[in-house]
């Protein structure tokens, strides 16, 4: 019972990662992007071929998992991010497809749907973090959500993050206010499907094996419920929902009822909270913050009704 | 290429498929014009429509033997399914999109998913994940046709796909409902001003839209099959040829699933592209229509007033 | 050299001619001011001197340098500010980050000194004063037109009349060297009219040159050195305030043609 929790709580890590990814995307800059799970399944097949065919570390495979995530929301985003609207999405959707089909076909590579198996356990100064026994596991887990919250509630606040949210509320205006649109949004993009690739490096050294079947469309759609469900564009609230959702997702076995709820309840109710979330809460369950309240040296600045 | 034949069979093949993306297409691109948004669960209200159509029809049908009754029962169950479908449509409009017409543009979409979501997995639920198979309503035995090998299933899509596609075309550029839907389309507001009732141009787009898809649904589950997520990739294809033909234009749609139709057989045939990579010639054929031109090949550029 | 001209600019939408062959010209240090019946071609032709729409034939110049076809963020770079006939803001922010994106480009790596990519972390990390200083400037700027004490507000929450000023205070913070103004007294009362001419004013007297369309003529009589008048996308008369009111082609358009 407290391993399960423990299981819980390392994927909510992974999934948060995605779902920090998917809020710069979608939250920040108001790109729906749905393939967070293609950029998943590639940073996890990644790891798990340059682990088992060349013996890289897991280490080493990290920023290989980012830049390929990176590299692949690039080339996706470029023709797509120029055109106003919702065509991304349908894109993107698209995208995810194309690589569980690629995944499922490329068998020399991938091993096709039969996947990659006995996947080598990270090593850390001769210490072996074993997915079996969660504790240390998990510690990884949420020192890379940390950073990367960290990283991004900075990106936020920086001038980036407010050229991104400009380009959310009007792109024509932050376009006429000298802002690059489409470079901000392809950055935007590469660096929420960056950390969409780290999370599924770290998928692949606790599962120890990856199969094309883990990375559906089901898998965005789930990341996106968590960024909606917290709050857009509040990127602490989002670790929030991809906690609430994932003990939706856990709940039957945590409580021993599996047998008897069928699995597309709880994915029905994904949609639900799509649904209900967007009419009722658009804002989530937490909302919104807005970074400039409560600035210190709002006051330093002397009265003077001359233009600089 | 190997002879005349050849290309006539191919471009026969590529002809009832294109007649199926189009009929979907249109389900999207007459949202589209109306609402401006991509209505995401439009895959899904096909696979929901595939699912009535075989139910009636194997009730109606029971025991009997292929012959004249199982064919008219055939478009008896397609009937039904397009006004329950139509139906579907239009309560799924007033209950997830309605709510958000002046919400974020990224409101509707959100929610269009949700839904998509919960028809798939509704499907399943109801009806279980294993695929089902939908009976030819008669002996779909090939019969050749100067060489060329045809079945009386691609006939029947031809000659359905055709039917739907001239009635609406008459329908919107001839009734007052029609003349309505497209004024809408203009402008919503003006329309409101001139006495249309707007809501019920837009629940009837939903109907005409979600009738058409069950329609296409019953066509296409005869060669592949009724299950839950059947209407994902299919979905993505016909969007694809909404895309092409230009998003909003009833006319794009027709052509741009024709021509996608197309593409993917002779692509598979001429290309030698590899039949498991077929859904990847659409996707691929989405980017570089994005990127030449993005208003389709009947759309026309829309520009933001500022 | 004037500050911004156009050379025979046309816009063609399919067969409509929404701005026909107009050679604009705005002169450096002045208020210019844009006025025609509705559907002149007034917007039209301030989109195509600001980049957000192509002119189908014609020249733009800006200080001498052809303009023509260059993206509405680069146009921007140049010192050429605008805001919106209708009110563009960046609602789900605050006032003052609103103002602070109006300085965006100006701030950044731009200090190639300290290397770029050093600069880059410090602006990610915000470790440097330009922060702070796009900050002192966006205050500086709500505090000329009084909306200081907002700064905290999301702009979605303002009045109408703030609104307004606010997305000229945004306009303002990229030092342009001319400000694009559409409909700016749009919804106002008489008295916050009155208070904007004395603000439009006071930008000029900074050295600011603007360009304005409006509807209001007193306005547009009282605080502009020129005025240049459009009629189904043609200029029809360029002139002063003066020249304008007696011109008859002008009193044409307005007023109809008397038929006799």
């Amino acid at each position: 019972m407290f391993n399960f929790f423990l299981l819980i709580l390392i994927y909510t890590g992974i999934y948060a990662l995605m779902a920090l990814g998917q809020n710069l995307i979608t939250g920040y800059t108001g790109m729906l992007s749905l393939c967070q799970a293609g950029f998943f399944a590639i940073g996890s097949y990644a790891t798990a071929i340059l682990t088992t065919r060349y013996g890289w570390s897991f280490w080493g495979t990290l920023p290989v998992a980012a830049l390929l995530s990176a590299l692949f929301g690039v080339l996706i985003g470029l023709p797509t991010l120029r055109l106003k609207g919702d065509y991304l999405a349908i894109a993107t959707l698209g995208f995810g497809e194309i690589v569980r089909n690629v995944l499922n076909n490329w068998d020399s590579l991938t091993g096709g749907p039969m996947g990659i198996q006995r996947i080598p356990m990270v090593t850390i100064f001769g210490f072996t973090i074993n997915p079996y026994k969660k504790v240390a596991f998990l510690i990884m887990v949420i020192i890379f959500v940390l950073v990367t919250y960290y990283l991004f509630e900075r990106l936020g606040r920086s001038r980036m993050g407010r050229a991104l949210q400009a380009i959310r509320d009007d792109e024509i205006a932050a376009d006429a206010m000298g802002i690059n649109i489409t470079k901000y949004k392809v950055w935007a993009f590469a660096i929420g499907a960056s950390v969409a690739g780290i999370a599924g490096s770290l998928q692949t050294v606790y599962s120890l094996s990856v199969t094309p079947g883990s990375y559906t469309f089901m898998v965005s759609v789930l990341v996106l419920c968590m960024v909606v469900l917290g709050g857009m564009g509040n990127f602490a609230a989002v670790i929030l929902g991809a906690f609430i959702i994932q003990l939706i997702s856990y709940f039957p076995q945590l409580v021993g009822l599996s047998g008897v709820i069928p699995p597309q309840f709880k994915q029905i109710l994904f949609g639900a909270i799509l649904v209900v979330m967007m009419i009722w809460r658009p804002q989530g369950i937490i909302g919104v913050r807005s970074y400039m309240v409560g600035r210190k040296n709002s006051k330093k600045v002397e009265v003077s009704n001359e233009l600089a | 290429m190997g002879s005349i034949s050849e290309f006539f069979q191919h471009l026969m093949n590529g002809l009832t498929l294109g007649g199926i993306y189009a009929l979907i297409a249109l389900g999207y691109t007459m949202v589209y014009g109306i609402l401006k948004f991509i209505n995401f669960a439009h895959g899904d209200i096909l696979m929901f429509g595939a699912y009535i159509g075989l139910f009636v029809f194997n009730f109606l049908r029971g025991d009997s033997p292929l012959g004249t009754w199982t064919f008219i029962s055939f478009f008896i169950a397609m009937l039904i399914s397009m006004i329950v479908t139509g139906a579907l449509g239009v309560a799924i409009e007033r209950i997830a999109y309605k709510p958000l017409r002046k919400a974020s543009r990224l409101a509707p979409l959100l929610s269009a998913i949700g839904v998509s979501f919960i028809l798939s997995n509704g499907a399943a639920w109801m009806w279980g994940t294993q695929s089902r198979k939908l009976e030819y309503p008669f002996d779909n035995a090939p019969f050749t046709v100067g060489g060329v090998v045809i079945t009386p299933h691609q006939v029947m899509i031809l000659i359905v796909s055709l039917i739907m596609m001239l009635a609406l075309i008459i329908f919107v550029n001839n009734t007052r409902m029609g003349k309505a839907m497209r004024a809408v389309s203009l402008d919503q507001d003006t329309s409101r001003l001139m006495g249309i009732n707007v809501n019920s141009v837009i629940s009837l787009t939903f109907a005409i839209g979600s009738a058409l898809a069950a329609s296409g649904g019953m066509l296409i589950a005869l060669d592949f099959k009724v299950y839950p997520s059947m209407g994902m990739m299919i979905g993505l294809k016909a969007f694809v040829a909404a895309v092409v033909g230009g998003i909003g234009n009833i006319g794009g749609a027709m052509l741009g699933g024709i021509l996608l139709g197309l593409l993917e057989t002779f692509g598979v045939a001429i290309l030698g592209i590899p039949p498991a990579m077929k859904d990847t010639i659409s996707f691929g054929i989405l980017i570089l229509v994005l990127l030449v031109k993005p208003e389709g090949l009947l759309g026309k550029a829309v520009r933001e007033k500022v | 050299m004037n500050l911004l001209e156009t050379e025979n600019l046309t816009r063609t939408y399919g067969g409509v001619i929404a701005v026909n062959d107009v050679s604009f010209v705005a002169e450096k240090g002045l208020i210019t001011g844009l006025i025609g019946p509705n559907g002149a071609g007034k917007t039209t032709l301030f989109n195509n001197m600001t980049g957000l729409d192509l002119p189908t034939k014609g020249k733009v110049y800006f200080e001498g340098k052809d303009i023509t076809g260059w993206n509405s963020h680069n146009i921007s770079r140049l010192g050429i500010s605008r805001t919106f006939q209708n009110i563009r803001l960046f609602s789900d922010m605050s006032v003052v980050e609103n103002v602070m994106i109006g300085r965006h480009y100006m701030t950044g790596n731009k200090d190639h000194k300290t290397g770029r990519l050093k600069n880059m972390l410090n602006s990610y990390f915000r470790m440097n004063e330009e922060e702070d200083i796009m900050f002192e400037n966006a205050i500086k700027l709500l505090k000329f037109f009084g909306i200081a004490n907002l700064e905290q507000e999301l702009a979605r929450n303002l009045p109408y009349g703030h609104q307004r000023e606010l997305e000229i205070a945004r306009a303002l913070a990229s030092e342009p060297k001319v400000l694009f103004l559409d409909e700016p007294a749009a919804g106002m009362n008489p008295q916050e009219t009155e208070h904007l001419m004395a603000t439009i004013r006071k930008i000029r007297d900074t050295g600011v040159s603007v360009v304005l369309i409006e509807h209001d003529m007193k306005l547009v009589m009282n605080i502009c050195d020129n005025i240049t008048v459009l009629n189904y996308g043609q200029m029809i008369a360029q002139g002063t305030p003066h020249e304008i009111k007696n011109n008859s082609l002008v009193i044409e358009a307005y007023l109809g043609k008397d038929e006799d």
